[in-house]
């Protein structure tokens, strides 16, 4: 029903992962001090994003909700292992940054050295499974749906920590009340930006 | 033992995992009846609610047997209705639990349901209604009256719009301005416009939360979008009311003033 | 399970366990954990503390699982074994919600499944409860959860009152003090809005690290 463009739109400025949901707010804060740490984040969580979000939907779609087994059979009509949803999303999404940690490592060995180290930091990273646990409520219909959607939330995150960073790196240099300094002015600042990006609340494509 | 052999690991993991499921899958299951329960107690409930009945749900002692029981009395009939205007056999109530599905299929596939209430003569259709909002799904259960344009009542509710602004399309304020409104004008299907304000005196509008006009809108279209698909049915009870009515007219001087336009 | 532990209950060093994180080692407002997932739900003091109670929940039996375990988990799927914990506890506490509170649970929506991501459980287990006997460790998990369970419900505190005017659903401002009404007040819808809650958080830290620096 809704296409893709703006699914994709919505998910980077409307429904931004960090000023409309707070999600991933711990690395966020942790890894905005420079650009450079928050691009490699930034990247490493598009990454898993993409491979994480769509896997879910695949086991969402065709095991964990009510009466999806029916695939293999037609008795297992009344199965429902929607219980069992966070603790299947949370195990994919931690096996699947141990093995792309390896995957990558093996394998494009300059791309290891920048984001592995940030890989570990990604399995709790709540934005990623944040965006997961919005698959059974904003029901994509299909996996190009929910790729987009990844891509998306990926990149809204992706911004809003380059941003900061960027922002941080300058505030350095500001002569900032001593109290907020650091984190505090770092949460208003976000905050701030939260407003700035409610003005596309009103965009309709 | 070794703890960091791999048959010591292995065993530890499967053992953990066991145990885990079990206990998950026992708590599942022993709550999940009380679960779907609550489910179907807060739509019987909203559907109730939307004819003005079933209020005292939240102080009574048991919400569960209370409304079960009201919905027994007051609604008489449920049944599903095509998109071409007839009557199909759809169990309407389970259909209500998974609107969204419904919504999903093409026109031509849809069995929408109708829930029929009489309360002493006096005729209500209650037509549930699924959309979009702002962030989330929005739903509502639009009461006609019997002349199936007037809003005798309507319920409205979301996931996840932003409180205290798009949510407030659940505070009665908001839902009372529906009632007496007319979704139809004459035989044209209007629906309720949402404006920013001045709707007081306009039969088919209504004004828009301030700070939640987008939700506000939401809720324009949805039903709008979902009120269509009853369009055909809707047509043929109008046109057998008039029928009805212009009989009525001949045998007695008792005419409902407030139909046909 | 504490008479063989010659320490009583309550000794000095348990109650700073489990009282520090209220003030000086907050979880939100010192150590900058856990912010992710709740803050979405403090726009009305009610969520805000069905949140913060399932959080303490979490984190206290959390910490006592992996407290009693510590001795038996391999060292190489320590994480595994924790994030199975959580998660589980987790799945637990959300079918609680479901099946009892039914509405407060559809408010919570997604939020209630990122307390597994919520770095202050994680961390706490890494930090503390994997080195802990089970009592200590059961006072700082209540203890985490209650600082950070204080921060959401002053959050939400003010921002329902500023936002809504009302205090878990009920109308506090007088009726005669809104504009509409021909009064002077009216509610500012900006409370409600996610950007305020991250600001909200901002003041908070401002004023408690004033504090600590004139203490």
């Amino acid at each position: 029903m809704e296409n893709i463009l703006s699914i994709f739109v919505r998910s980077i400025f409307v429904d931004n992962m960090v000023f409309a949901f707070f999600f991933g707010m711990c690395s966020y804060i942790a890894v905005s001090k420079t650009v450079k740490t928050a691009m490699g984040l930034g990247i490493a969580v598009i990454f898993v994003m993409l491979i994480t979000v769509p896997v879910n939907y695949l086991l969402l779609k065709y095991v964990l909700a009510p009466g999806a087994l029916t695939w293999i059979s037609p008795d297992f009509a009344t199965v429902d292992l929607d219980f069992l949803r966070f603790i299947v999303f949370i195990a994919v999404i931690a096996s699947i940054t141990q093995l792309v940690e390896m995957i990558v490592e093996r394998f494009a060995p300059a791309l290891y050295n920048q984001l592995g180290i940030f890989l570990p930091l990604i399995a709790v990273n709540c934005a990623i499974m944040g965006a997961s646990l919005f698959l059974p409520e904003r029901e994509y219909a299909n996996v190009g749906q929910a790729v987009t959607f990844a891509l998306g939330s990926g990149i809204g995150w992706w911004l809003a920590i380059i941003m900061m960073a960027a922002i941080r790196e300058k505030i350095t240099y500001s002569n900032v009340p001593l109290p907020l300094k650091g984190v505090g002015i770092t949460f208003i600042i976000t905050g701030l930006m939260g407003i700035a990006f409610m003005s596309f609340l009103g965009i309709q494509i | 033992m070794n703890k960091n052999s791999n048959k010591y690991i292995i065993t530890y993991a499967s053992v953990m995992v066991i145990i885990v499921a079990a206990v998950l899958s026992f708590a599942a299951l022993q709550l999940k009846d009380r679960q779907d329960n609550n489910v179907r107690m807060e739509k019987m409930g909203d559907l109730l609610r939307s004819i003005g009945k079933g209020e005292d749900a939240n102080s009574v002692k048991d919400k569960f047997a209370y409304i079960t029981e009201e919905y027994d009395k007051y609604i008489q009939k449920a049944y599903t209705v095509t998109t071409d205007g007839n009557i199909s056999d759809g169990d309407a109530f389970e259909i209500l639990l998974n609107l969204k599905s419904e919504y999903d299929k093409s026109a031509a596939e849809r069995n929408l349901p109708v829930f029929e209430s009489n309360d002493n003569g006096k005729k209500y259709y209650v037509l549930p209604t699924w959309g979009s909002g702002l962030w989330g799904p929005v739903w509502g259960y639009v009461a006609l009256e019997e002349d199936w344009s007037t809003i005798y009542g309507i319920i409205l509710d979301h996931a996840s719009e932003t409180p205290g602004l798009g949510a407030e399309i659940t505070s009665s304020a908001f839902q009372d301005q529906f009632k007496g409104k007319q979704i139809y004008s004459g035989d044209k299907f209007v629906g309720i416009t949402v404006l920013k304000n001045g709707a007081e005196n306009n039969p088919h509008a209504v004004d828009a939360i301030s700070g939640g006009t987008i939700t506000s809108r939401a809720v324009e279209t949805m039903i709008a979008n979902c009120i269509k698909n009853y369009g055909e049915y809707i047509a043929k009870q109008r046109q057998a009311e008039v029928a009805v009515v212009s009989v009525s007219e001949v045998e007695s001087e008792q005419v409902n003033t407030t139909d046909d336009e | 399970m504490n008479n063989t532990e010659k320490e009583p209950l309550f000794s000095a060093k348990n109650r700073n366990v489990l009282l520090s994180p209220l003030g000086s080692n907050n979880p939100i407002t010192i150590q900058i954990l856990g912010i992710c997932s709740a803050l979405a739900v403090t726009a009305k003091l009610k969520p805000a503390l069905v949140m913060a109670l399932s959080v303490i929940v979490v984190t206290a039996m959390a910490n006592l699982i992996i407290s009693l375990l510590r001795n038996t988990i391999p060292a190489r799927i320590r994480i595994i074994v924790q994030l199975v914990v959580v998660s589980g506890l987790v799945i637990l506490v959300d079918q609680v919600l479901k099946a009892f509170v039914y509405d407060v649970s559809k408010q919570l929506s997604v939020y209630v499944g990122l307390i597994i991501t919520n770095c202050i459980i994680m961390g706490r287990l890494e930090a503390f409860a994997l080195a802990s006997k089970p009592w200590p460790a059961l006072l700082d998990g209540i203890g985490n959860g209650l600082g950070y369970g204080l921060i959401l419900v002053i959050l939400g505190f003010f921002r329902e009152l500023l936002g809504a005017g009302s205090i878990f659903g009920y109308p506090i401002i007088p009726d005669s003090w809104y504009i509409s009404n021909g009064g002077f007040y009216s509610n500012n819808g900006l409370m409600l809005l996610p950007p305020m809650a991250l600001i909200g958080v901002g003041i908070i830290i401002w004023i408690t690290n004033s504090r600590k620096k004139k203490a």
